[in-house]
């Protein structure tokens, strides 16, 4: 068996690490999440959007995170598959809940942002439907996940299902845009539109910093309750057997 | 080899007999074809202007609800552990059940889709494209199921959780023959979608069995 | 082909319950072990860690010179509780299946099929059989495949008091060609064992 990585192969020492990392990401979240909506709740009405434009701080962020939490995910399933470590599966089953919040939150708030900008809550635009399709993955692996009794198996089933999806993402995604062209549907958003000005572009990057943050912070929180978890069902297994 | 098509032989019976095989798949489908215009309301217009999408939606579901028992009476009967105690890699077992399954399910569902299509609306001269489009999609269809079928063993609910699993990973195949007959009825170049419907169904016969031979082991382990 | 089992301070661990350490057990050609002990000690989960249907916890489990992977693929076979037969299909298109599937030459099916009188039997469903007819089924699929090491869970349980002494005689049988046999029983093997038992 390949050694696993350090960090990951000791669980000591990842709880000693996350005790302060967590708390100093979740202020960080904070720190520049505040700073990134008072810039874009000051910068100038966008000349096409209007006002409408402030979702986009709160929107975009939330897409790029729904795919890397994804991509986290799958590094944490292929690490608890190869190297059987229980502290990626614990990584693997806290990301989950966490992506698929960041996707609806994405799907959510392009909603919004959809009803004045295209007159329709929902249009079946290449991208929405490609976000759609990664929250029912991510439904899919939290389902299987829930719905297996014994927990290393469950581990390891949702392990192969993410990455499964995330072999089937790019496909999907690409069949998506296929069809779309097929249709030759209102393509609202253009490729490659005017330059972002600095007024936007600052809070947006404060914005995706903030929400990376948050993700770690939460994830960090998550992985511990997992571990503590754990091993209180270990000891109470122990005294049972005592 | 021989080995293997006895397995293969064996697979196509038991999944011709189970639970009506063909008959049950083929019912369903008409069913759900039979509900299209009573939702829809019966102009030819509108329907023709479905047909095509509703055929080929309606087929996907009709796979998707064969592969209920797939993977499921062999783990609960034992005979999943007497497949794995053999000199046949479980990944080449896995593919023959998935073949077995297309051959006894997904080709007389093929051969119902024209009719189907056809019944909505659907320009008779579609036919064997349909045909072809439904039979290559089987294959897609049998081989990414399989995995939410290998995954979902031992589950509670299996045959819903094998649906939630199994259905994101049927867009890319429902996209691409749906685009090719779309393309087709409309006058358009149709074999790059045909052409893309058939490579996705090559990867999910290489990658598939792999995925699936490592969930029938994480179930039975 | 499978000369040999060593079983050296294995673990096993299921659903999260630990049920053994410390094991060991030696078999070597020609001999027979029976596992005993009370319900959920572990028994059949001890023949599927050699099975390589569940894996140790710690320890190891070795077939002599032979690669774990391939000794298990083709040297052994698992007589469980379950025989993995189709309740809709006959009684002979089963056993010739798995007879095939476990490489048994059709001279072997023949003699295993008079051996267990099982002729009468062929043309029927498998629903339609018995218990103790469905596990003659089950032996005469294990007398046919070319397997050395049995692993039998509880084999006695459906069958009467002649089928019993019938059995004895295959497993010496077996024993006497080089076989290796290791048995989880609550009832004694109807040959003489070494038993090997399973504290709770």
């Amino acid at each position: 068996m390949i050694p696993a990585p350090a960090f990951l192969s000791n669980p000591e020492r990842f709880m000693s690490f996350s005790r302060w990392a967590a708390p100093l990401f979740g202020v960080i979240a904070i720190g520049l999440g505040l700073a990134g909506l008072w810039l874009g709740f000051t910068a100038p009405e966008d000349y096409q959007q209007g006002d409408t434009v402030r979702i986009m701080f709160i929107h975009v962020p939330a897409a790029w995170l729904a795919m890397f939490v994804y991509a986290c995910l799958a590094v944490a399933s292929f690490l608890s598959l190869v190297f059987r470590h229980v502290l990626a599966d614990a990584a693997a089953a806290a990301a989950a809940p966490l992506g698929a919040g960041f996707t609806f939150l994405a799907l959510v708030t392009g909603s919004l942002w959809g009803r004045p900008m295209w007159g329709a809550w929902w249009v079946w635009d290449a991208r929405l439907t490609s976000v759609l399709i990664l929250f029912l993955i991510y439904l899919a692996y939290i389902a299987l996940r829930g719905a297996i009794d014994d927990e290393t198996k469950a581990g390891r089933a949702s392990a192969i299902l993410a990455l499964v999806g995330a072999v089937n993402l790019p496909v999907i995604h690409y069949s998506v845009e296929w069809w779309n062209s097929l249709h030759q549907g209102a393509s609202v958003l253009r490729e490659g539109g005017p330059a972002m000005p600095p007024v936007f572009l600052v809070p947006l990057l404060l914005m995706a910093l903030a929400y990376t943050s948050a993700f770690g912070s939460l994830w960090l929180v998550r992985i511990r309750g997992e571990v503590w978890r754990r091993r209180a069902e270990a000891a109470a297994l122990r005294a049972a057997r005592a | 080899m021989s080995r293997a098509l006895v397995l293969l032989r064996r697979e196509a019976a038991l999944a011709w007999g189970r639970g009506g095989g063909p008959l049950i798949a083929v019912g369903f489908y008409a069913g759900v074809a039979t509900l299209m215009p009573l939702a829809i309301g019966p102009e030819p217009e509108r329907l023709a202007a479905i047909a095509l999408g509703a055929a080929w939606v309606a087929l996907a579901l009709a796979s998707l609800l064969c592969l209920d028992r797939l993977f499921e009476r062999d783990y609960e009967d034992g005979a999943l552990e007497g497949l794995v105690l053999s000199e046949t890699p479980l990944e080449l077992v896995c593919a023959i059940k998935c073949l077995g399954q297309w051959l006894a399910t997904g080709a007389p569902l093929a051969v119902a889709a024209p009719v189907a299509a056809i019944a909505l609306g659907a320009d008779p001269a579609l036919a064997p494209l349909i045909f072809l489009c439904a039979l290559v999609g089987g294959l897609a269809f049998a081989f990414t199921g399989g995995i939410g079928a290998a995954l979902s063993l031992g589950a509670r609910r299996g045959g819903l959780l094998t649906a939630v699993i199994v259905l994101p990973l049927f867009v890319p195949p429902v996209i691409f023959g749906g685009g090719a007959l779309d393309a087709f009825a409309g006058g358009l170049p149709w074999q790059s979608g045909l052409a893309l419907l058939g490579a996705y169904a090559a990867a999910a016969v290489a990658l598939g069995p792999v995925a699936m031979a490592g969930a029938c082991r994480n179930a039975l382990t | 082909m499978i000369q040999a089992l060593a079983i050296t301070e294995l673990a096993l661990r299921r659903g999260g319950r630990h049920l053994f350490d410390g094991l060991n057990l030696t078999l070597a050609a020609g001999e027979v072990c029976a596992v005993t002990g009370p319900n959920g000690a572990g028994k059949t989960s001890l023949l599927r860690a050699v099975a390589g249907l569940l894996a140790p916890e710690a320890g190891t489990i070795g077939f002599g010179a032979a690669d774990p992977a391939a000794a298990r693929a083709s040297g052994l076979h698992f007589l469980g509780h379950q025989d993995g037969l189709k309740p809709a299909r006959t009684a002979a298109e089963e056993l010739t299946f798995w007879t095939r599937w476990d490489g048994a030459s059709p001279g072997a099916l023949e003699t295993a099929v008079a051996d267990l009188e099982l002729s009468r039997l062929l043309a029927l469903e498998v629903r339609r059989l018995s218990a103790g007819q469905r596990r003659r089924l089950s032996l005469a699929r294990l007398a046919a495949a070319p397997r050395a090491l049995w692993l039998l869970d509880e084999p006695l349980s459906p069958l009467d008091a002649r089928w019993r002494a019938r059995f004895g005689e295959m497993m010496a049988r077996h024993l006497a060609g080089g076989g290796l046999i290791l048995a989880a029983v609550h009832d004694p093997l109807p040959i003489p064992a070494r038993e090997l038992e399973i504290p709770a």
